[in-house]
């Protein structure tokens, strides 16, 4: 075995990052229980509300305020928080509450995809070398290696330079940059199943290698991935609003909320509210998932179990 | 004495963070704005009889945005290289403290002869490089000959080197067909003469210039392509250090020729970055001079105690320009009816903060031959829906494109066009936006792919020509004239006011284009923006030049 | 344990060259002529190809990429184009200014972080153990950027307690020697000038310490709940020693390792979140650095920045391996 090499390099990472030390279940119904657990845990149900409450407001975003995010107004330029203006107005005089409201559209947005796209190829990559072993395994593996011993700030930064700035490319540098993490994961778990007696017995049948992956292999690896997904759409959403923060990321008027705080943090002392509130917003939406992904760990993490 | 003023600075900081405190520090300036309208801009000059002690430390810490590109002067083109530059050297002539009008510099007199042909300069004697070097003719044609000839031994054309100021202001470098110094010749050991090949109505402006300032003989020598590290002039101030995006520390030249002066003993040029840190170290006193001051943080500094503000005169213009090459903007009135279009003032309180002026012209106001009798496009969006329908373009569909980076002439294009973009929607033309990478934006607009395009240019001489020449004459296709503007009867008046060395008549030349160019209306000039910085009360007699940067020859720090 | 190192070094050297591939292909693969970005917008078409020529861009690939290589190998990182300096040495200032940084932060981690971990595991379910783990909670999930615009506002703006920009006193410049300014200040025999840097270092250091310290105090304190649960510690608890020694001594011993693990992870990612630190506070670090290079399309210092945090990622991911098997030498390679 390699050594435990270090892995994660967020310069955002959610909790420890350990891989979830989940073994196959072997309970009747095990999702059940966990479900249980995970319910019985207060700070997963905190996060969860937290969570549903901003995919509430996200969808429901052109009921809750009756002004556009990209409405201009130079009268009301950087006006304090009132009944107005819940959050106040920025120096082009936008409704601050309605940006932050679309902008968790856009924030849960990415989130979500960039999670999707690094879940989907990196499941892909960590299956094949899993699977195939030998020089399939090295390659992916060192590809792996290389693209970890960037720190990955840095290396989504370098993506979107060339691809140039937007959400898109945004996204699309973040997805890549966790792909070794899902990567990793899936192949030490699939690599742990492979010798299962039940996987031999399949092969012995004669079974295809794309059915006993899809059927018996993936399903043995959910747990964790579950559990490093939920986390993953903090560090992601984090990830954007830091490129959003640098200009790299969503170009205006968009509403991205990283954006929001650097077009604002020349207003910290004068109007402190333009700078406030995204940032609570970004905080709250990334612990939220915290939450429910330390919550899920403990459910589905039977070592954990006391 | 001393004592007591130093102590009602003091309580002017502590009110200061009080003020901040309360209300976010937006609102304190009511009684005492008496007080900030004769600090600003000239209090500098009239700081009373109390605060003219000079103080003990005449150290003076001017904080800017960014560092400095390189210290070769010439090589470069950005504003923060030549801030420190012309600290350290000087050149042939010199600008007055607040304009362009030229005066002697390190020439003490010159005569123009042959009709503009031939320039003949008297320099300065006793004058010497830092390095002990001293200045004289032979100084002054090696500095020219190695900027025009890119085979030169100190051209360091394989270092990456390239003096492209000196190709622009002088038609191109040796070898090439429109450059005009034919030959420099030693008259004597302080006497030099440049002779012209053709005449250049813009050549003794560009003698002032920072770009043309001399560099020690010597220094070339020692130094060869790292002279862009180790600057060596004649200047009041000598290079000590720079570490890079932090800092360049300069100390007084004992030895210049200047008597008495300069008065501080060390300069020192600080980055940062970010304005409201800029702005909370000028407050705290960690700095002395800021420059990039964010506009809406004016009213709240107007008042504050310790601190003045400057304005520096305008000298750019920002503008939306058409593309006459493509439908429908071949048609005049299209181009005139989008000009009615654009509301400027908005634009100016929402992005400027009102620190900018609605042009209407393509030169700033105060330049030879400005046209003040141009009467500007109303800002009418009835009137422009009905020209465009009258033109038979009523909702039209184009792309505006936007830079993406920000400059002084625009501080923020995004928003810029964001706004612009409600002004059109609101005639029923639908602007999309359209943005690119920098070098690209410039590329593709000089290659013609754009509808409308945002832009701007700054003034470095004080000569028109800088700006009409680059950007309508039709000899600037491709190149700076993105409108693809062509009239035969603007680009000779041009030529002739260009080649003119008769001041009464260039204006006239310029003023006439200049209503030719307002009918046919290739662009619509938005704005000439006006840099404001702030200051410690103690910074004396600092005169902000429109240049972009001025010699600190005369400032010093009272007590 | 020599084989482990060896067999360790060799595996770096495909990760080496991938990363020197990957750096390489920057160039080629941001869009954008790069004199034309560096002449801007003022520049004349002569000037441009002029100096396309003299970049030489229009080699092979292959070529180009040979030539990068062997110039890595001499040590030599190429020419800024902005500033036509040598990047090798014009970098290190900046390196010298991240590492000072980040090591600052990290010590600040470490120190806060694993007393909290520890205190949280002695005093489980204690009202200090719910709140460390909260603040722990909402530390990790802090954007830094926010925290550290907040904390310039508050410290150094409104309260003016601590410097909001850069590394020492603009009027007072810091000798330099080695560009770590708490040891230049300290060799040129100028506590005043120490105190000063070090006064710059807090507000910086707090904010890029902050995630990291949250994360150590959580695996500290999950490391130290399974330590304090074994055999061992119990039956030494029942020998009667004091109970905070027997916490301190024994328990932290056998947490050391994943703790280790994660301080050195944390210190690779710091020199890569420095970045945005970097930028609120002025700091010219080597993260600016990069990010500067960006804007001004500096291909060969974008190259030789990432490339250089890269490598230092690589290698200190290396050493703390090493000191992996170092400290514990029955986990198996």
């Amino acid at each position: 075995m390699e050594p435990t090499s270090p892995s994660k390099n967020s310069p955002f990472p959610g909790p420890e990052h350990q891989e979830p030390q989940t073994s196959v279940p072997a309970a009747a119904s095990p999702w059940k229980e966990a479900f249980r657990q995970l319910i019985k845990n207060k700070l997963a149900i905190v996060g969860m509300i937290i969570i549903g409450f901003f995919i509430f407001i996200a969808i429901f975003a052109p009921l809750l305020t009756t002004y556009t995010y990209q409405a201009m107004s130079a009268a009301d330029r950087l006006q304090p928080p009132s009944s107005t203006h819940w959050f106040g107005t920025d120096d082009l005089g936008r409704d601050i509450f309605t940006r932050i409201v679309y902008g968790a559209r856009i924030s849960l947005m990415v989130g979500f995809f960039a999670v999707i796209g690094a879940l989907f190829f990196g499941s892909l990559l960590g299956i094949i070398a899993g699977y195939f072993g030998r020089w399939i395994d090295m390659i992916i593996s060192r590809i792996f290696d290389i693209m970890l011993a960037f720190p990955s700030i840095l290396l989504a930064i370098a993506i979107v330079a060339i691809l140039g700035p937007s959400l898109q490319n945004a996204l699309i540098a973040i997805a890549i940059i966790n792909i070794p993490i899902f990567g990793r994961l899936v192949r030490s778990k699939v690599i742990s199943i492979r010798e299962e007696e039940y996987i031999l017995a399949a092969k012995a049948q004669g079974m295809k290698s794309g059915r006993i992956l899809f059927h018996h292999v993936l399903p043995n690896s959910t747990a964790p991935i579950i559990v490093q997904a939920t986390l993953g759409f903090g560090t992601a959403i984090l990830e954007a609003a830091a490129l959003g923060f640098l200009g790299l990321g969503a170009q205006p008027p968009t509403p991205e909320w990283g954006r929001m705080l650097s077009d604002s943090r020349q207003y910290i002392q004068s109007a402190p509210w333009t700078v406030l509130f995204p940032g609570l917003s970004i905080m709250l939406v990334v612990l939220g998932f915290n939450m429910i992904g330390d919550g899920l760990r403990d459910a589905l993490d039977p070592k954990m179990k006391s | 004495m001393k004592k007591a003023l130093f102590l009602s600075i003091a309580a002017g900081t502590v009110l200061t963070f009080t003020a901040c405190g309360d209300n976010g520090g937006t609102d304190n300036t009511e009684t005492d704005n008496n007080a900030a309208e004769t600090n600003n801009n000239e209090a500098g000059n009239e700081g009373g009889e109390e605060a003219s002690q000079p103080a003990e430390d005449q150290t003076l810490i001017f904080a800017r945005g960014g560092d400095s590109v390189s210290l070769d002067y010439a090589s470069v083109t950005d504003g923060e290289s030549s801030r420190v530059t012309q600290q350290i050297y000087e050149s042939l002539l010199s600008f007055d403290e607040d304009s362009f009008e030229i005066g002697p510099g390190l020439a003490e007199d010159w005569e123009v002869e042959d009709d503009g042909l031939r320039y003949v300069f008297q320099l300065r004697e006793g004058v010497t490089f830092h390095d002990g070097t001293e200045f004289n003719a032979e100084a002054v044609k090696l500095n020219f000959e190695r900027w025009a000839d890119p085979d030169h031994e100190y051209h360091f054309a394989d270092e990456g080197y390239a003096y492209s100021v000196y190709g622009t202001q002088f038609g191109g470098f040796e070898g090439d067909e429109g450059h005009v110094i034919e030959e420099i010749n030693v008259l004597g050991d302080h006497e030099v003469e440049f002779v012209l090949n053709e005449t250049l109505g813009s050549f003794l402006q560009n003698m002032g210039m920072s770009y043309f300032a001399m560099t020690s003989p010597a220094a070339f020598e020692e130094y060869g392509s790292a002279i862009n590290e180790n600057p060596v002039g004649t200047g009041p101030f000598q290079f000590v250090s720079w570490s890079r995006d932090d800092s360049i520390v300069l100390e007084k030249y004992e030895d210049y020729w200047q008597e008495d002066l300069p008065k501080l003993d060390q300069v020192i040029f600080q980055v940062i970055p970010d304005n409201s840190a800029r702005l909370t170290a000028l407050r705290s006193g960690e700095i002395d001079i800021m420059d990039g001051l964010n506009p809406d943080d004016i009213d709240a500094l107007e008042g504050e105690e310790g601190i003045q503000m400057f304005e520096r005169a305008t000298n750019n213009i920002g503008y939306l320009g058409f593309n006459a090459d493509k439908e429908p903007f071949d048609d005049p009135e299209v181009r005139r009816a989008l000009n009615h279009a654009i509301d400027k003032e908005n634009l100016i309180t929402l992005l400027y903060a009102d620190m900018a002026e609605p042009a209407k012209n393509l030169i700033p106001p105060d330049y030879l031959g400005y046209n003040d009798d141009i009467e500007p496009y109303e800002y009418d969006p009835e009137l422009a829906e009905q020209m465009l329908d009258d033109a038979g373009h009523a909702g039209l569909e184009i792309d505006l494109w936007t830079m993406p980076v920000a400059r002084p002439y625009m501080p923020d294009p995004e928003r810029a066009a964001e706004v612009m973009q409600a002004n059109f929607a609101d005639i029923g033309v639908t602007a999309n936006i359209v943005s690119m990478e920098w070098a690209t934006y410039l590329e593709q607009t000089e290659a013609g792919e754009h509808d409308l395009f945002m832009l701007g240019w700054s003034g470095v001489n004080g000569d028109p020509d800088y700006f009409f020449g680059n950007l309508l004459h039709s000899d600037a296709i491709p190149g700076g004239n993105r409108n693809f503007y062509r009239n035969d009867e603007v680009d000779s008046l041009l030529d002739q006011a260009k080649t003119s060395i008769d001041e009464d008549e260039r204006a006239e030349l310029y003023e006439e284009a200049q209503e030719i160019i307002h009918e046919d209306a290739p662009m619509i000039p938005l704005v000439h923006s006006i840099p404001v910085l702030a200051g410690s009360e103690n910074v004396q007699n600092y005169v902000p030049h429109p240049q972009t940067s001025e010699p600190l020859t005369e400032v010093e720090i009272s007590e | 344990m020599l084989a482990y190192t060896i067999r360790r070094l060799l595996m770096l050297i495909p990760v080496l060259i991938g990363m020197s591939l990957i750096t390489f292909s920057i160039i080629h693969l941001i869009p954008g002529n790069p004199a034309q970005t560096i002449l801007g917008e003022q520049a004349t078409p002569q000037a441009i190809a002029q100096l396309e020529e003299q970049l030489g861009l229009n080699e092979p690939y292959l070529v180009q990429y040979f030539d990068y290589v062997g110039g890595l190998l001499q040590g030599d990182l190429g020419q800024s184009l902005r500033t036509n300096a040598d990047i090798s040495s014009e970098i290190l200032p900046f390196l010298a200014a991240t590492i000072e940084l980040t090591i600052f932060a990290m010590v600040f981690a470490v120190i806060v972080g694993v007393n909290a971990g520890i205190i949280s595991a002695w005093k489980q379910n204690s009202l200090f153990d719910y709140t460390a783990m909260l603040i722990a909670l909402i530390g990790v999930s802090m954007p830094i950027f926010w925290l550290g615009l907040m904390q310039q506002w508050i410290f150094a703006q409104e309260l003016g307690w601590l410097p909001a920009f850069g590394r020492s006193n603009p009027r007072d410049p810091v000798e330099t020697v080695t560009n770590l300014y708490l040891i230049d200040t300290l060799l040129s025999g100028r506590p005043d000038q120490f105190w000063n840097s070090f006064r710059h270092l807090v507000l910086p250091g707090l904010a890029l310490g902050t995630i990291p310290m949250a994360i150590i105090a959580r695996m500290t304190r999950s490391s130290m709940l399974e330590v304090l649960r074994s055999d061992y510690i119990r039956t030494v608890e029942s020998k009667g020693i004091h109970k905070m020694s027997v916490v301190y001594r024994h328990g932290f011993k056998n947490a050391v390792i994943p703790v280790l693990t994660v301080v050195g992870l944390q210190t690779g990612t710091l020199l890569g979140g420095a970045i945005l630190t970097e930028t609120i506070f002025s700091w010219p670090g080597i993260g600016r650095y990069v990010f500067d290079a960006i804007g001004n399309r500096d291909y060969p210092a974008i190259q030789s920045g990432i490339l250089v945090i890269a490598t230092m990622f690589v290698f200190i991911n290396l050493i703390v391996d090493l000191l992996y098997s170092y400290i514990d030498p029955r986990i198996k390679y």
